[in-house]
């Protein structure tokens, strides 16, 4: 089973040299740490920067530099900031090559819940409405099963809807799966975890197309 | 074409009870602290707040809904607040979330002099609920947006870097963020800088907000710019 560094650090493989990508809030952010070193890629924060680097060191906060989730960070050579409007103008228009976030259910055509438990505080959908609607690649971090052991990649999503038939990829800490127009496909297991159990957490339509490997990272 | 008023005081004197205002800011980043300051002061009541977010319990809007100045709220985000969720679970407050690029573009089509947009965000959610849709062609497959309008507000209220007696704004980092288009879209727009300086010292290349869209601006004070996560590595 993997651990919220585990999933991220099995996200990160996902990432390719001179990509653009937009981080989401939670284990998105831990993949910043394990993409391979030498590699060019771009993070966008969408509160209107390209180019996110790591936290300051203390004593060097800047109370004008922060990222989407309101942390103080710092710039790397080559980022430039812009407003809002442009910050989304770009996700919109699909230059972001791929979007990295969390969700509390996807359903097996692709849909995704994240920002809405009816019932209870509602903070807001922020950036992930417009995000889904418009990036051409998106993966889920995310738990495949709740705290009471019920799954969360569902037939349809119980929670109000994010985005519709968006998501592409899902990678929770017992597997990775595509999200296929025949539903989700399973593509790698969690170090130690068995095909049975992925399946018993799995309540949308599960492909298993022959041997599935287990997934490698360091 | 000198827009210079005195302080904040001055700049939101004809705000009235029950008007529309935009804030600019992200969380407590580029937010306009001394016209919120002045806006707790003066006790302008009912109003509705276009800002992305609603501050924390003792800061930036916070600090209005701490004496129900606010009637509603309209933002993409609001959830670092313990006050405005005890006013919203009263029912002492109302909400409408929108998504931010949404917020963002709302703005940007009031200051580009466009009604409405169209945006795939929220398209089968219920933003969509009573909302016209229309299908375009988008890379060779049809594609379902959601008409959006324009914003109309009476104010708008925004943070620059820098300034000129002029109007003209130039943001810093991200603290830029919503302050460029909400500038442009208030009926009255006014800014509040932390240096002003006489037209002609900026460099005209460098600047954001071009005055036409500033009627008033002055150079604020003691500005806290409080961090809401101060996260740091080890050196």
């Amino acid at each position: 089973m993997l651990d919220k560094v585990g999933i991220a650090k099995r996200i990160a493989k996902e990432i390719k040299d001179g990509y653009y990508v937009n981080l989401g809030i939670g284990i998105p952010t831990l993949v910043a740490n394990y993409i391979p070193q030498g590699m060019n890629v771009v993070l966008q924060s969408e509160n209107g920067l390209l180019g996110m680097g790591p936290f300051p060191f203390e004593g060097e906060e800047d109370p004008d530099l922060i990222n989407a989730g309101k942390q103080t960070i710092t710039t790397v050579p080559g980022s430039v900031f812009f407003d809002s409007a442009m910050s989304f103008g770009m996700i919109r228009a699909r230059k972001v090559d791929l979007t990295i976030l969390g969700a509390m259910e996807v359903a097996d055509n692709g849909d995704i819940a994240n920002w809405k438990i009816p019932g209870k505080m509602v903070k807001g959908m922020g950036g992930a409405m417009d995000l889904v609607a418009s990036a051409k690649n998106i993966i889920v971090a995310m738990q495949h099963v709740n705290k009471a052991g019920e799954s969360k990649l569902l037939t349809k999503c119980t929670l109000p809807l994010t985005g519709v038939k968006c998501v592409k990829k899902i990678v929770t800490e017992l597997a990775v799966l595509d999200v296929t127009p025949q539903g989700f496909k399973l593509l790698e297991r969690a170090p130690g975890i068995s095909v049975e159990q992925i399946k018993n957490a799995t309540e949308g339509k599960l492909i298993i197309d022959g041997d599935i490997p287990e997934m490698t990272i360091e | 074409m000198n827009k210079t008023v005195k302080n904040a005081e001055e700049a939101i004197k004809d705000i009235q009870d029950n008007m529309t205002l935009m804030l600019g800011g992200f969380g407590l980043c580029g937010i306009p602290e001394n016209c919120i300051s002045a806006l707790v002061k003066k006790g302008v009541k009912g109003l509705t707040c276009i800002s992305n977010n609603a501050g924390v319990d003792d800061f930036g809007i916070g600090l209005m809904l701490q004496t129900r100045q606010v009637k509603k709220m309209i933002s993409s985000y609001v959830g670092e607040n313990a006050e405005f969720e005890r006013q919203l679970l009263s029912g002492e407050l109302e909400v409408e979330l929108i998504p931010q690029g949404t917020l963002a573009t709302r703005c940007l089509a009031a200051g580009y002099g466009m009604p409405a947009i169209f945006t795939p965000a929220g398209v089968g959610t219920e933003v969509a609920i009573g909302k016209e849709t229309r299908k375009f062609m988008v890379d060779g497959a049809e594609k379902e947006f959601l008409m959006e309008m324009a914003f109309d507000a009476d104010f708008a209220i925004v943070k620059a870097w820098k300034g000129d007696t002029h109007g003209n704004l130039i943001y810093r980092e991200t603290a830029r963020n919503f302050n460029p288009m909400m500038a442009m879209a208030g009926k009255i727009t006014i800014a509040e800088v932390e240096e002003l300086v006489p037209a002609g010292e900026l460099n005209p290349d460098h600047i954001h907000t071009p005055g036409i869209y500033v009627h008033r601006i002055f150079q604020g004070a003691n500005y806290e710019k409080r961090i809401e996560q101060r996260t740091v590595r080890v050196r």
